[in-house]
């Protein structure tokens, strides 16, 4: 650090980064946008139609639309769990393992209540608690890997993503296999009284797991902000060795900050199940643990920037559904679209911080 | 299984070890010189489509595996730029990476994909190949793979017998000392991430000329290779003859899941390929508990003589990471 003038010099140092800040994001968007055209025009594949394409399979009708909130639950609780390991200094790419177990805990738990005749809210409401918990205990499972193993958790969460997966997949084809042939349309689906209730017999859209998933992002926000808890998590991530020092059970915080994703992520999973595809199918996680990394990072893992974000992922998943059948070009367009854009919000904020550091050294 | 069969299987197991070797040698060298590069599962894909690609265009095999090369040191200058130039984190850079390319993979594929291509063929060794059983485990494979066995040792020479490789380890341990050595640590980083980058991207044209000829989009197989690529880097010690044992070993533990399927009708396949995740969890375990608080902890109540035998084998199982690795470095 070399001299700092007055504090006029410094505030007005101040202001330019604010300014800069806003339009470092806008140039951040605006290099996405030409980096995927780019790709498109490699592709060989009309750009605008491609935009418009995806634009049109978002918001172009009402059926769509509700399209882009039923994959946006899953996405926000998958990243309101993140938000949590995040502020603890954690990585924890085991999500899509505590998605899955999240979803097979439920289907073992609708399983073996169906037949039983007790009231369905409440097989539901036990369904959705067990996947709760077996999305809590997967990434325990994780936790104690790290704490106990030594075993960083980026590598034992992906391991356990994978073991998760073959889970699912031995469960799908073997003991929980559809009467006569296994196959990869998943397993038989549950009678419609156990389904969550949708907007339209034909909609996947349950609006009570819409209001479980806003609920889920309010409580994380307040509890990161408002309560002593998230104040400590938050001194484990920045330091754990100061936090220890200060008093701060580490250990301990890491593991109830894994538990508590498990817990969303298993919610997640439970969701899919009961209102979206009714049974287990083999990619039940559908790659939203990933892309709740991707909108946590995007978010710049704040609870309020993460709801809007995360729709919009949502949206971009969903209005690229169409893009095989009417351009012939592959859904993942989207996801290279979303990983420029987080790419590139993360250049731009390397390049504020570089020049905020040459700001102050000069 | 007769003993010719078995012969040439392990032959195959040491050709399908070879996109792994160069893999975990590309991310050894990258993290000796402390800089994680966490993008490998996309890279892998994505050399391989684009190594692929240009092979089918060119009809030019050796053009695929440049285009794979310059695809990872590609990937690697972004994930240096924004790691030392810009010093955002390497995990986050590099998970970012590893998404982006693999949608870009799949995306930019879609054109080619089932398509048929040249594809690498085995070379045999005039003389050698005729040696009994030693010809056909080692001297009838493909220049690839012929490659990666020099490969190894070319590394570990050059990592822990030369300058270079001395002053290689010295930016990842201890930058501040190589930089009042005379070391140009940011610039040396941003080398050794590269060629890590590019003897990395050498992987995905292996497997799409060779191992697993072809391009098949998501159902290519290859999605996963690249997170038990740098799980082999970590039980590997960043040594790599230590880094070849575990891809061997892994390769091997693929090939007999193969071999034992029929011995095991109530295992769907489908458990058998991914049963060597649960693997890499455990031995990433074995590698890392020596260094857990309550190992040592518990190891201090031991009476003397069996600590140190119980210490003694941790230490040889204990792989202990490049001491700056992920930390940009500033000088002050």
């Amino acid at each position: 650090m070399g001299r700092i003038g007055g504090g006029g010099h410094v505030n007005r140092l101040v202001d330019r980064l604010r300014t800069s800040k806003a339009l470092l994001q806008v140039a951040a968007i605006i290099l996405a946008i030409l980096l995927t055209t780019f790709v498109l025009l490699a592709a060989k594949a009309p750009p605008l139609a491609a935009y418009a394409n995806i634009v049109l399979g978002a918001v172009g009708s009402w059926d769509v639309a509700a399209n882009v909130l039923v994959s946006w639950v899953p996405l926000l609780l998958a990243t309101a769990g993140l938000l949590i390991t995040f502020t603890a200094g954690l990585w924890n790419i085991g999500i899509e393992g505590q998605i899955t177990l999240g979803a097979i805990f439920t289907t073992w738990m609708l399983r073996g209540l169906q037949h039983s005749g007790v009231d369905p809210s409440v097989i539901i409401s036990m369904s959705i608690l067990a996947g709760m918990a077996g999305g809590a205990l997967w990434a325990l499972l994780a936790g104690a890997l790290k704490t106990f193993g030594g075993v960083n958790e980026i590598f034992g969460g992906l391991g356990l993503n994978f073991v998760a997966s073959a889970l699912n997949l031995w469960l799908i084809f073997g003991p929980w296999k559809r009467p006569g042939v296994a196959s990869m349309s998943g397993t038989v689906p549950f009678a419609r009284s156990l389904w969550l209730r949708t907007i339209t017999e034909q909609s996947r859209l349950s609006p009570s797991a819409l209001v479980i998933a806003l609920l889920a992002i309010v409580l994380v926000y307040l509890l990161l902000k408002g309560t002593h808890f998230g104040l400590r998590l938050k001194a484990v991530g920045k330091n754990p060795n100061a936090a220890y020092l200060l008093g701060v059970p580490t250990w301990q915080h890491m593991m109830i900050s894994f538990a508590l994703c498990g817990v969303f992520a298993g919610l997640a999973g439970a969701v899919q199940v009961t209102s979206v595809y009714h049974r287990l199918i083999p990619s039940i996680s559908s790659g939203y643990g990933y892309l709740g990394l991707m909108v946590a990072m995007l978010a710049g893992f704040n609870a309020a920037v993460a709801a809007p974000v995360a729709l919009f992922f949502a949206a971009l998943n969903v209005g690229s559904i169409q893009l095989p059948i009417v351009l012939r070009q592959d859904s993942s367009l989207a996801g290279v679209l979303q990983g420029t854009l987080v790419l590139f919000v993360l250049l731009m904020q390397g390049v504020r911080e570089r020049l905020a550091r040459k700001g102050l050294a000069r | 299984m007769t003993p010719q069969v078995a012969l040439i299987g392990l032959a195959g197991v040491l050709t399908s070890a070879a996109p792994i070797l160069f893999g975990v040698i590309g991310e050894t060298i990258s993290e000796r010189a402390g800089v994680t590069n966490l993008s490998m599962n996309g890279k892998i894909l994505l050399s391989a489509m684009g190594g692929f690609a240009v092979a089918l265009a060119t009809n030019s095999i050796v053009l695929g595996f440049i285009a794979g090369a310059v695809i990872g040191a590609l990937v690697a200058l972004l994930l240096a730029f924004a790691s030392i130039t810009l010093r955002q984190s390497q995990v986050a850079v590099g998970f970012v990476l590893t998404l982006l390319c693999r949608d870009l993979s799949y995306f930019l594929g879609n054109p080619i994909m089932g398509a048929t291509g040249p594809s690498l063929s085995s070379l045999p060794i005039p003389f050698l190949r005729d040696i009994p059983v030693l010809g056909l485990l080692f001297f009838r494979l493909d220049v690839m793979t012929y490659l990666s066995f020099l490969m190894v040792v070319a590394a570990w020479i050059f990592i822990f017998r030369t300058r270079p490789g001395l002053m290689l380890r010295g930016i990842g341990e201890r930058p501040a000392a190589a930089y009042v050595r005379g070391a140009n640590v940011n610039r040396l980083r941003y080398l050794y991430t590269m060629a890590g980058g590019a003897i990395a991207g050498l992987a995905g044209p292996i497997y799409s000329l060779s191992v697993k000829a072809g391009w098949k989009g998501t159902i290519s197989g290859l999605d996963g290779i690249g997170w038990i690529v740098l799980a082999i880097t970590i039980f590997g010690g960043w040594n790599p003859f230590r880094a070849a044992f575990g891809a061997y070993l892994f390769s091997l533990l693929q090939w007999l899941g193969l071999v034992l399927q029929p011995a095991l009708p109530g295992v769907p396949s489908q458990v058998l390929q991914v049963a060597p995740f649960p693997l890499m969890i455990l031995t990433l375990l074995f590698v890392n508990i020596g260094n857990a608080e309550w190992v040592q902890r518990s190891l201090s109540r031991l009476p003397a003589p069996v600590r140190r035998r119980v210490a003694k084998a941790l230490r040889a199982l204990n792989a202990t990471p490049p001491a700056a690795l992920g930390t940009p470095f500033e000088k002050e």
